[in-house]
C-alpha cells in the first residue's frame, strides 16, 4: 500500500475527558479506495472520524496522521479541508436560512450551477425542487442526509470520511448511495466509510475492524465483515468508550 | 415649522444622484426611482427631492425644519402592482432627520413599500421615524425597510410605529439593519389587529463594536380569529449589546399568535430576549420560542470541513440566520 497511500495513521492515541479512546490506531487508505471501517457502537469509529478531520477536542495525544505525504497531525479542520479531506457527520447540521444552492456551492473550488444540479441528481433529488429549499428543520432526516452527500460530492474531495451515511435512509435509497460512491471512486475520491450495512461493505475495496479503540483487522471486506458479524460483541470497554464519546449527543 | 408641498416632480441634481448611489449600496435599484412605472419618494435630510405617484396612490410630503411629514393614501380597492420605493437618507456626517408619516390604506387595497434608509457618512446622525398606519378592511400592506449605515457607527435610529389593522386586513413589516454599523437602534412597533386580521413583524439586526440595539415588538390580537407573528433575528459580536422584547396578546376568541426570537452572541457581546405572551380570552392561543447562544459547533465545523475558515463560516451562519 505504501506507494499509493493517501492517508496514513500511525500509532494515534486520543484522550477525551481523561479517558483514552484510541489506543495506538494504525490505518491506511489508498488513493481512490473505498475503505470500510466496521465496529460496534462505542468502538471508536466516530472518534476516528472526528480525529481525522481535526474536530475541536479530538486532536491526538500521540502518533501521526499523514495525508498526501504531509503531516497533518496538528492541522486545523480548514487546512485539512483545503488539502482535500472532508467529513459527513452521522447527524448532519442544519442551517436556518441557508439555501441548498448556497450550501452546495460553499465547498466547490469552482462553483457552478451545472455542478449543483449534477450533485443533487447524484443523490436522486430534483434540483428544481431542492436548490431553493433551506438546509434546515423543514427537511426530513433522509433528505438532509442526501444533501450532505451531495455537498461532499460537489466538493470533489481527495478523501471523504462518511460517518454512517446509510443510517436514516430507506432501503430503496441505498442503491442511489452505492451508485454515488461508485461514481466518486471513478472520479478519484477515496472514501472512508463507517457503516454497519452489508450492502455498503460489498462495494468496498478493503475493510478494517475497530474494537475498543484499536484497529484489530484489515483486509478483504467480506472476510472482515464475517469476523465482525460472527465474533464481535458489545463489551464493557465499548460501553465505556461510548459514554465518553459524547460529541453527537452534545 | 416651514412647510412646502411637493407634488410629482423629478429633481435631478448632485444630491439626488448621491442619494440614489447610497440607495443602490443599500440594495435598492436606482432605476426604479426614475421609472414612471414605480411610485417613489426620495428624501434627503429635510428636502423632498422627488415624488412620483400612480393612480389611486397619493403621496403628499411637507418639509419640516428637521425632516419631512408625509401622508400616503391608497384609495379603496386599489391594487398597486409594483412596489412603492421610498428612499430616505442623510448624506452629511451630522444631522437629524425626522420622518413623520401617515399611511392610510383603503378597504380592499393592496400595496407594498420598499423603504431604504442610507446614512453612509454618519458620525452623528439621528433618524427618527414616527409612523401611523391604518390598514382598512380587507386591505393588505407590506412594508420592508432596509438600512445601510457607514462604518463610522454614528447613527441613532429610532423607528416608532403605531399600526391599526382593521377587519380582515393584513400588515406585514420587515425591518433590516445588517449592513454597516448600527450605532444605536431603538425600535418600537405596536400593532392592533381586528377580527380576522393578520400582522407580522420581523426585525433583523447585526451589531458589532459598541453598537446598541433595543427592539420592542407588540402585537395585540383584539378581534376574533386574528393572527399575529412577532419575529426577530439578531446577531451581536465584539462589545455590542442587544435587548429584544417581543409581546403578543391574545385578547379575542380564536386569536392565534406566536413570538419567535433567535439571537447569536459572540465575543464579549451581551444579548437578552424577553418573549412575552399574554392571553385574556380562554379560546386564544399564543406561543413563544426564544433562543440565544453562540454559533453552533457542528454548524461551524461542517462549514470548516468544506474549506471555510472560522471567520468565514461564522459569517455564513450569521448571514443565513439573519435572512431566515
Amino acid at each position: 500500500m505504501a506507494d499509493d497511500s493517501l492517508l496514513i495513521v500511525e500509532g494515534v492515541h486520543l484522550i477525551r475527558e481523561g479517558t483514552e479512546i484510541l489506543h495506538g490506531v494504525n490505518l491506511t487508505v489508498a488513493e481512490a479506495e473505498v475503505h470500510c471501517l466496521l465496529g460496534r457502537n462505542g468502538s471508536g469509529k466516530s472518534t476516528m472520524a472526528y480525529m481525522l478531520m481535526g474536530s475541536g477536542g479530538y486532536l491526538p495525544s500521540g502518533g501521526t496522521v499523514l495525508f498526501g505525504g504531509r503531516d497533518i497531525t496538528d492541522a486545523t479542520m480548514t487546512e485539512r479541508a483545503r488539502l482535500g479531506m472532508t467529513l459527513a457527520w452521522q447527524e448532519p447540521a442544519r442551517f436556518e436560512g441557508l439555501p441548498v444552492l448556497d450550501y452546495l456551492r460553499l465547498g466547490m473550488a469552482e462553483p457552478s450551477e451545472e455542478r449543483v444540479r449534477e450533485a443533487l441528481e447524484a443523490v436522486a433529488l430534483d434540483p428544481a425542487v431542492y436548490r431553493s429549499r433551506n438546509v434546515d428543520a423543514s427537511l426530513s432526516g433522509g433528505e438532509r442526509k442526501r444533501i450532505e452527500l451531495a455537498a461532499v460530492y460537489a466538493m470533489r474531495p481527495r478523501l471523504a470520511i462518511l460517518d454512517e451515511p446509510d443510517s436514516g435512509v430507506d432501503v430503496l435509497s441505498l442503491s442511489d448511495i452505492r451508485d454515488l460512491f461508485a461514481r466518486m471512486r471513478e472520479q478519484g475520491s477515496a472514501l472512508l466509510l463507517i457503516t454497519h450495512r452489508d450492502e455498503m461493505v460489498e462495494i468496498a475495496d478493503r475493510a478494517s475492524l475497530i474494537c475498543s479503540g484499536e484497529i484489530v483487522m484489515t483486509g478483504e471486506p467480506a472476510h472482515v465483515q464475517a469476523h465482525y458479524c460472527d465474533r464481535c460483541e458489545i463489551c464493557d470497554v465499548a460501553r465505556e468508550v461510548e459514554e465518553a464519546a459524547d460529541y453527537e449527543r452534545v | 415649522m416651514s412647510v412646502s408641498r411637493t407634488k410629482p416632480v423629478f429633481t435631478q441634481g448632485d444630491e439626488f444622484e448621491a442619494i440614489v448611489r447610497s440607495y443602490e449600496r443599500a440594495g435598492g435599484d436606482g432605476k426604479n426611482l426614475l421609472s414612471p412605472k414605480f411610485a417613489s419618494m426620495v428624501v434627503s435630510g429635510n428636502q423632498v427631492l422627488s415624488t412620483h405617484e400612480l393612480p389611486g396612490l397619493e403621496m403628499v410630503a411637507e418639509q419640516l425644519s428637521d425632516g419631512v411629514a408625509a401622508r400616503v393614501t391608497v384609495a379603496p380597492g386599489t391594487k398597486v402592482e409594483l412596489p412603492v420605493h421610498l428612499c430616505f437618507g442623510v448624506l452629511p456626517e451630522r444631522g437629524t432627520q425626522r420622518i413623520v408619516s401617515h399611511f392610510e390604506i383603503g378597504a380592499g387595497a393592496s400595496v407594498e413599500f420598499l423603504a431604504h434608509c442610507t446614512f453612509p457618512n454618519s458620525v452623528e446622525v439621528v433618524h427618527l421615524m414616527e409612523a401611523e398606519v391604518r390598514v382598512g378592511e380587507g386591505a393588505r400592506m407590506r412594508y420592508s425597510e432596509t438600512h445601510f449605515h457607514g462604518e463610522q457607527s454614528g447613527a441613532r435610529v429610532v423607528p416608532r410605529g403605531r399600526i391599526l389593522v382593521e377587519k380582515g386586513g393584513a400588515y406585514l413589516s420587515e425591518f433590516s439593519l445588517t449592513e454597516g454599523r448600527i450605532g444605536e437602534l431603538d425600535f418600537d412597533y405596536t400593532v392592533d389587529v381586528a377580527e380576522r386580521g393578520r400582522a407580522e413583524l420581523m426585525v433583523r439586526a447585526y451589531g458589532f463594536g459598541s453598537d446598541r440595539l433595543r427592539t420592542v415588538e407588540t402585537i395585540r390580537l383584539n378581534g376574533a380569529g386574528a393572527r399575529g407573528l412577532a419575529k426577530s433575528r439578531v446577531a451581536v459580536r465584539e462589545d455590542a449589546v442587544s435587548d429584544v422584547i417581543a409581546t403578543t396578546e391574545g385578547n379575542a376568541p380564536d386569536s392565534r399568535g406566536h413570538v419567535d426570537c433567535v439571537e447569536i452572541v459572540r465575543d464579549r457581546a451581551i444579548a437578552s430576549a424577553a418573549p412575552l405572551v399574554r392571553v385574556t380570552c380562554d379560546s386564544a392561543y399564543v406561543t413563544h420560542e426564544a433562543a440565544i447562544g453562540t454559533v453552533n459547533k457542528k454548524e461551524l465545523e461542517t462549514l470548516m470541513a468544506r474549506g471555510l475558515d472560522e471567520e468565514a463560516a461564522v459569517d455564513v451562519i450569521v448571514g443565513a440566520m439573519l435572512k431566515s
